[in-house]
């Protein structure tokens, strides 16, 4: 059997996650025994260049690229993981789902404190994705198969799951690996 | 303000803040930070305990309210009727929104949940004033008549029929009484009733009472002789007997018409349960939708007094005192359920108690309690008039006596009819002219929603139960759209108090607007069911243990319709939208991408 | 009052269990050495029965363990699957319908409906994120109150009183739209005293006490290693 392929990405997210994933320190070198990285900040692979067994979402959906990203996983991806905070449930950037869109461009872009913007532009060329009316968790935007919490997760917690999603083995989740902060 | 001061003084405890409330808003419109602060003072309590008391019902107001408050039924019969567009004409004409006032403060326009009024829908209340049966001509007429300063009593064009045309009722209200029974709308004498009653003593009447097999009608089906048993034997005085006049399940509107028909009989029924019971002391909690009734009310329990069978040594039985005071309620369903009434009752939020202590041992202000309904009690002096016997020769074994159903929807005559126990659904639509039959709601939103196929079931505690709303669907309507009102109508009415009960209603329904969509899928149909399921389990009362029931029976008995809704094939979809979600983000920066 | 010092016995998922007659259940358990979850119950203070999370089945019947009281023979059902779904539904829908953003939240570590879904392992909630606006009060110069964090268990509201018995919290509304409030005067009046029990008693993070909080650093908090309701099991067994 050949090795399974993980891509990844970072949506609406701090790459926290994605640090975390290297937090599991020489493990990694047993884990790329185990499996192969395709597209992946990682790896800075741009497009997928085979059909990808386990896709891991950091970030949840903000803007119109995320959701387009999302779903470019989705269609390539046999198994999709949502993880971290952002990507379960919005996370911190979701914060801004009880407040005006526009309200939230004039604090970052005309009335903040280290702001210098003297013309006023928000930015709006066409080359930018558009901003989303809230920021979504990914299994509302597409099916989701497995969610690992934490922000970060912890890096323990990701090899307990990628073990278990490489191997087929079941996940058992420990306490102390277990946290939503 | 002195008025304030004065009706603190008048009542001068606060478990009265339902009468305090109210007399103030009579008095000044609305009860404001201000007398907030007043009453606060009075009593010597944080004003937040004021706060949320008043917060918790619907029809009172902390801010000005307008000149006239026109609150619009919007229950599912007033909606298969028409309300929406006569909403749409009272906004036109006022140049008001929903809950909102018009610039000029003349129109305050409000929705309200079901008013009693099942039967001639759409109704609305304006100042208290019943307008039954509206058109969209007669909106423009009435709102005409208020801009030229009018009284909405001024506006009462006709009036309904019976007791309704009594000078202190003068209503538009309609009886449609469409059948009557031997025992709740039949002749009856005071006089004999009471003086048979004390040929017998208490334990013989709450004997007599068990043996006749009555139970609740309220819905429950307890049985009423036991709960004056076990009230009489608990400890405490004391002792009160509370007529639940509350009727807010959409549908009902039977105990309207007792008391307007009936009201003496009911006072008479309270009498012999504080005969058997040894209380002292009796309240009829009047839902505030039938706020029209109260002066008539009020001098039924005047005349009572006079007639020596409400006040002190009654009919020269000496030590035998019992009086009756009305508490009005202010639009809370919740407040039907016995203990939440108890809670209302004593001037609190309308949120039921945890059980036990049951009210039957610590009931109102913590003494014993019995709890009855208006029917339950209006059919006790026909039982000890005629006897037990008598009584338990009408309906089926186990249902005893007969039973109002109000009967509302798409039938030919709606109205109230007393009928046997026993009586099929075909019958009662046979019945009612109701032709082309889809579905039939039984006993309310939390009752049940049948099809055809359980037409034959009879109405009786051991088949189809119910407090007596019958609402009846023809082939047009929808029953998904009309199971999405009646969860909407629990999310109105939840006290909020249980998390399941406040939180998974507004669950329900985002899943079953999402249905309605046409973005349901197989296993939303599944994750309705089960979470449904859970809601019978874990909330303490019944409107949360029922609130899911609409969605629990119409899965169960109009699945087809539910499946041509969702998705075939199809394991996942979200509301999500893309073309939609990127709107304001777009407006916001002035980008506006093509579609 | 009378004390009645007779003993009952009962069990609770098949394990013998003894406690004082008319015991409540939720600490009739503890002193078993079985933990029964709750959110709004708080010891010695009278039941609010509202968060329902400690619904049980005694003889075959749902009820909430925090209502009821301990009676002999009573077979109570703590710990099945049945039971464990429905409070993960209770949980989870309290994760959708408030806006809890843990990793940015004061009271993390030690928040009980945190620690309690630690303890379900929940991953994520089965149901759509509401994302519902709520207002936050820092009115008062002693405490924030972040109404987006509030499950409306009513501990506050039962047991924050000033001196002379007044009630600093209530519910305003009622339904989904039932907020938590605090009086406006009172407000202006509280000490440190009550507002440090307020944020004390508060099973989230709603309550908090202004310029104090991230207090222990990760790694430090109540149940960062140790799982909510550990502590019985440990002392019993």
């Amino acid at each position: 059997m050949s090795k399974p392929i993980i891509a990844t990405t970072s949506l609406a997210g701090c790459f926290g996650c994605h640090m975390s994933i290297l937090d599991i320190d020489d493990r990694i070198l047993e884990l790329i025994e185990l499996v192969d990285f395709n597209k992946s900040p990682v790896t800075d692979i741009k497009k997928f260049t085979k059909p990808i067994d386990i896709g891991i979402i950091e970030g949840g959906c903000c803007n119109s690229e995320n959701v387009h990203i999302l779903k470019y996983f989705r269609d390539n991806c046999r198994i999709l993981v949502s993880l971290g905070e952002c990507a379960i449930m919005g996370g911190l950037p979701a914060m801004r789902n009880n407040i005006p869109i526009e309200e939230c461009l004039k604090e970052a872009y005309l009335d903040g404190p280290s702001t210098y913007n003297p013309e006023g532009i928000l930015p709006n060329d066409e080359e930018l994705p558009i901003l989303l009316n809230k920021v979504y968790p990914c299994h509302e935007v597409v099916k989701v198969d497995y969610f690992l919490p934490g922000c970060p997760p912890r890096a323990d917690l990701i090899w307990d799951a990628l073990l278990a999603l490489a191997t087929g083995q079941e996940l058992k989740l420990e306490y102390d690996s277990f946290k939503y902060d | 303000m002195s008025n304030i001061k004065n009706i603190l003084e008048k009542y001068s405890d606060k478990s009265r803040m339902m009468d305090i409330f109210h007399d103030i808003q009579k008095a000044v419109g609305h009860i404001d930070d201000e007398a907030i602060n007043q009453i606060a003072n009075f009593f010597k309590i944080s004003s937040v305990d004021i706060v949320q008391t008043l917060s918790f019902y619907h029809f009172f107001k902390r801010n000005q309210s307008a000149k006239y408050n026109i609150y619009l039924n919007n229950g599912i019969v007033a909606k298969m009727f028409g309300r929406d567009k006569i909403a749409m004409t009272f906004e036109n004409a006022t140049k008001t929104k929903f809950n909102s006032i018009s610039k000029d403060g003349l129109f305050g326009l409000y929705s309200t949940s079901d008013i009693g009024m099942g039967d001639q829908e759409p109704a609305a209340i304006i100042n208290g004033v019943i307008f039954p049966k509206i058109t969209t001509y007669r909106v423009r007429e009435i709102v005409k008549e208020f801009r030229k300063g009018k009284n909405p009593t001024d506006l009462i064009n006709s009036f309904g029929d019976g007791h309704n045309q009594e000078s202190l009722i003068n209503s538009m209200v309609t009886n449609n009484l469409n059948r009557r029974g031997r025992v709740i709308f039949s002749g009856f004498s005071w006089e004999d009733t009471v003086e048979k009653l004390f040929t017998y003593t208490p334990d013989e009447v709450i004997e007599l009472v068990k043996d006749s097999n009555i139970r609740g009608r309220g819905g429950a089906g307890f049985p009423v002789g036991l709960k004056w048993q076990y009230c009489k034997q608990s400890k405490g005085s004391p002792k009160h007997i509370l007529c639940n006049a509350d009727e807010g399940e959409p549908g009902t509107f039977k105990d309207r018409v007792i008391l307007t028909e009936e009201p003496l009989k009911v006072i008479v029924g309270m009498l012999i349960a504080a005969y058997a019971i040894g209380a002292s002391n009796g309240i009829i909690y009047l839902r505030y939708e039938y706020e029209y009734l109260l002066p008539y009310l009020k001098n039924i329990i005047k005349e009572a007094e006079e007639l020596g069978i409400l006040g002190k040594n009654i009919k020269g039985k000496q030590g035998f005192d019992f009086n009756i005071r009305i508490q009005l309620g202010a639009g809370a369903y919740v407040c039907g359920e016995e203990s939440a009434l108890l809670e209302s009752c004593e001037g609190k939020r309308g949120e039921p108690r945890n059980r036990p202590p049951f009210p039957v041992e610590k009931g109102y202000l913590q003494n014993p309690s019995s709890i009855n309904n208006v029917e339950s009690l209006c059919a006790i002096p026909k039982i000890i008039d005629k006897g037990a016997e008598w009584y338990r020769a009408m309906g089926t074994k186990q249902s005893s006596g007969t039973k109002l159903l109000s009967i509302s929807g798409d039938v030919l005559y709606p109205g109230v009819f007393e009928v046997e126990w026993g009586i099929t659904i075909r019958e009662i639509l046979e019945m009612a002219g109701a032709h082309d039959v889809k579905a039939v709601q039984v006993g309310g939103p939390s009752g049940k929603l049948i099809g055809k196929n359980e037409f034959h079931r009879k109405i009786a505690y051991e088949d189809l139960s119910t407090g007596g709303a019958i609402i009846v669907f023809n082939h047009s309507r929808n029953i998904i759209e009309i199971t999405k009102e009646f969860t909407d109508f629990f999310i109105d009415e939840s006290c909020g108090s249980c998390g399941p009960c406040r939180n998974l209603t507004v669950i329900l329904s985002k899943k079953l607007q999402k249905i309605i969509d046409g973005r349901g899928v197989e296993n939303d149909l599944i994750d309705l069911k089960q979470w449904g399921l859970q809601m019978r389990k874990v909330n303490r009362c019944g409107l949360g243990q029922s609130a899911a029931n609409p969605i629990l029976s119409g899965l169960e008995n109009f699945r087809d319709e539910y499946e041509a809704l969702i998705q075939k094939g199809k394991e996942y979809d979200t509301t999500f939208d893309l073309d939609k979600a990127i709107i304001s983000g777009a407006k916001a920066v002035s980008r506006y991408p093509a579609v | 009052m009378k004390k009645s010092i007779k003993k009952v016995s009962f069990t609770i998922d098949g394990k013998k269990c003894t406690a004082e007659e008319g015991m409540n259940l939720v600490e009739a358990a503890e002193q078993n050495g079985v933990f029964i979850p709750t959110l709004c119950h708080l010891k010695s203070v009278i039941p609010s029965g509202s968060c329902r999370l400690c619904t049980i089945k005694s003889n075959g019947r749902f009820m909430t363990a925090c209502t009821s009281k301990v009676q002999e023979g009573i077979a109570v059902e703590n710990d099945t699957d049945e039971i464990s779904d429905f409070r993960k539904l209770i949980l989870e829908s309290l994760f959708v319908t408030g806006n809890h953003y843990c990793p940015s939240c004061e009271k993390s570590g030690k928040c009980t409906l945190q620690a309690l879904s630690y303890s379900y392992r929940i991953m994520a909630p089965r149901f759509p994120f509401i994302f519902e606006e709520k207002e936050v009060d820092a009115s008062s110069p002693k405490i924030y109150l972040e109404r987006n964090r509030c499950v409306l268990c009513k501990r506050c509201v039962r047991t924050i009183k000033n001196k002379d018995g007044k009630n600093y919290f209530a519910i305003e509304g009622r339904g989904y739209k039932a907020k938590i409030i605090l009086d406006p005067v009172l407000a202006m009046q509280m000490t440190d005293e009550e507002a440090l029990t307020a944020m004390n008693n508060c099973p989230v993070g709603c309550i908090l006490k202004k310029e104090i909080g991230f207090e222990e650093p990760i790694g430090n908090r109540k149940y960062d290693t140790a799982e909510i309701g550990s502590e019985l099991t440990i002392v019993k067994d």
